[in-house]
């Protein structure tokens, strides 16, 4: 058997005195795009925090690529898992420029060839070298997010944790991100745990899914569950019925507007 | 390509022009407000009195000369003379220098000081944040002339004294305003990925939290020179400041005081000085404010 890129074994996070999600487990394979559902509170940021060490207080497990994780920040594991924010208005610091955010990270690291691999990520998340030295509101809100992806991606991490990395997008902007995500993930061999409650993207960007409510895992179900409605948990089927049922038929909703450079 | 086309270009080539465009895009933002140009023209003048007060003073500014003491303003003293015959304009002159040297000693300690400490207090929170807000409150609760006045008479007065004791009141106020900065973007989602690549609170609040307060710190000192400047007159009145025969417009007007009724002259005219620089400061300050708002960048 091989080790899972992301494991987590009965693991309950807390905020202060409040435990907002309970005895969550599940394993992501090596090389798999795994999304976590479910509506707004119910957990799912949270766990994708505490992963990437953002949430602190939680007991139980938590493995990535083998190693077990502590509860602080450490910098072996910065290098292989990372995190794209929900919000591309928040996830940039006001004051600097693209390239200056993502030098940081090979600055932090004492990685050489800066310039180059800065020049090399653009080109990867399909920007344009002449934003390179831009301020963060110089852009868009789809290349802000590309920004933050390659931000994401400047250490070569194998893991990447997507935190609703196109709610905050217009929906064809958020095509292209997808696409750009997708792409990314097969050229290097990425393995994804993604947030989102837009199941469409599910079907679009995931292999498997773990739907949660009330900060628990009620179901962990694979992709083609959105295709046939083979949901077994109650709340689940209330939740694909309210996103209005079999969203992947119509891949195309997520596909046009494709125009990912590469 | 004209200069101008080039600092405003949107796509830079390197980051100094990208600094510099930024640079120039502030510049002429606070060159359109005209209290602002104003603020500019009198801190300029402040400058450009002090550095050249040699050439500017027509007489010396200690040179004692009896025959002619308490002289009304005329063509050869364009502020008259004071109680010892020395020309009040060469004095005011002289005493830019001075004034000049507390505003930025002043702001060169307290400034820093207060920023680390609120920046550190906000960021870390807990314990730390009590302690350290705790110092401040007990600080800020002691009234600035009086604190001021116990420190100058504990270190002997004088100017560099002085110096330190407005330092000393002065550094509450900017912790207070870099925490509350602080804690408005400490838990922001560009700190966490800061964090997330490995970097230490040391970088992230040098490299990533300082450089969002200091603007707001910029405005609010210049704001506060005038408070300062009024600080160290009061404290130069009390006769705890410059000592004479220092030219120090505070300690000018305090010996003025005795002649007031009859030889007016004599305690007004470093009173203008201290008015109008004070004045440009805050204009300078308004003017600042408008250009350096976190937000403003984001809005255009």
């Amino acid at each position: 058997m091989t080790i899972p890129a992301i494991s987590l074994k009965d693991v309950d996070i807390s905020y202060g005195d409040t435990r907002v999600v309970r005895d969550v487990s599940f394993d992501v394979a090596l090389g798999e795009s795994f999304a976590l559902v479910g509506e707004s509170g119910s957990g799912k940021s949270t766990v994708l925090k505490a992963i990437a060490g953002l949430a602190p207080e939680w007991t139980g497990e938590i493995s990535v690529l083998g190693k077990s994780r502590g509860h602080g920040m450490d910098r072996a594991f910065s290098e292989n898992c990372q995190m794209v924010f929900q919000d591309p208005y928040a996830s940039l610091h006001p004051r600097k420029t693209i390239d200056t955010v993502l030098n940081e990270p090979l600055a932090i690291h004492g990685i050489g060839r800066r310039s180059e691999k800065v020049i090399e990520m653009l080109a990867a998340v399909g920007l344009d070298r002449r934003f390179r030295f831009r301020f963060p509101h110089q852009l868009s809100g789809g290349q802000r997010q590309r920004v933050a992806i390659a931000r994401a991606l400047m250490l070569e991490p194998r893991v990447m944790l997507l935190d609703e990395p196109t709610s905050a997008l217009d929906v064809s902007v958020q095509a292209e991100i997808l696409n750009l995500l997708k792409r990314l993930r097969r050229e290097q061999g990425l393995t994804y745990l993604m947030v989102t409650h837009n199941l469409p993207v599910v079907s679009f960007m995931c292999d498997r899914m773990a739907v949660m409510n009330k900060g628990r895992i009620v179901e962990i179900a694979p992709k083609t569950a959105l295709y046939d409605g083979g949901f077994a948990d109650p709340y689940s089927r209330e939740l694909y019925a309210a996103s209005g049922g079999n969203p992947g038929a119509e891949p195309d909703m997520v596909a046009p507007a494709t125009k990912d450079p590469a | 390509m004209s200069p101008r086309d080039w600092l405003l270009d949107d796509s830079p080539a390197t980051l100094t022009q990208a600094n510099l465009g930024r640079a120039w895009r502030m510049t002429t933002a606070l060159l359109r407000n005209p209290l602002a140009v104003a603020g500019i023209l009198i801190v300029l003048l402040l400058l450009a009195t002090a550095l050249f007060a040699p050439w500017i003073a027509p007489e010396s500014p200690v040179g004692q000369n009896l025959r002619t003491r308490l002289l009304p303003p005329s063509a050869e003293h364009w502020m008259g003379t004071d109680e010892l015959g020395r020309d009040i304009f060469s004095r005011v002159v002289y005493g830019s220098r001075i004034t000049l040297m507390i505003v930025a000693l002043v702001a060169v300690i307290s400034a820093p000081l207060g920023l680390i400490i609120g920046a550190v207090a906000g960021y870390f929170g807990g314990w730390v944040d009590r302690v350290l807000m705790g110092v401040t409150d007990i600080f800020l609760s002691l009234p600035k002339l009086i604190l001021a006045l116990a420190f100058v008479a504990a270190l002997g007065p004088g100017i560099e004294n002085a110096i330190i004791a407005i330092a000393i009141t002065a550094w509450p106020a900017y912790a207070r305003i870099a925490r509350a900065e602080t804690l408005t973007f400490r838990n922001s989602e560009y700190i966490q990925a800061v964090r997330l690549v490995g970097g230490s609170h040391a970088r992230i609040i040098f490299r990533h939290v300082l450089p969002l307060c200091t603007s707001s710190m910029i405005v609010r000192v210049t704001l506060d020179m005038a408070g300062i400047i009024l600080t160290a007159a009061g404290l130069g009145f009390l006769g705890l400041g410059a000592q004479p025969p220092l030219p120090e417009w505070g300690a000018m007007i305090s010996r003025g005081r005795t002649f007031i009724l009859d030889q007016w002259w004599v305690a007004t005219m470093p009173g203008f000085a201290i008015i109008l620089v004070s004045l440009g400061f805050c204009f300078l300050g308004d003017g600042l404010r408008d250009v350096l708002d976190p937000k403003q960048g984001s809005e255009k």
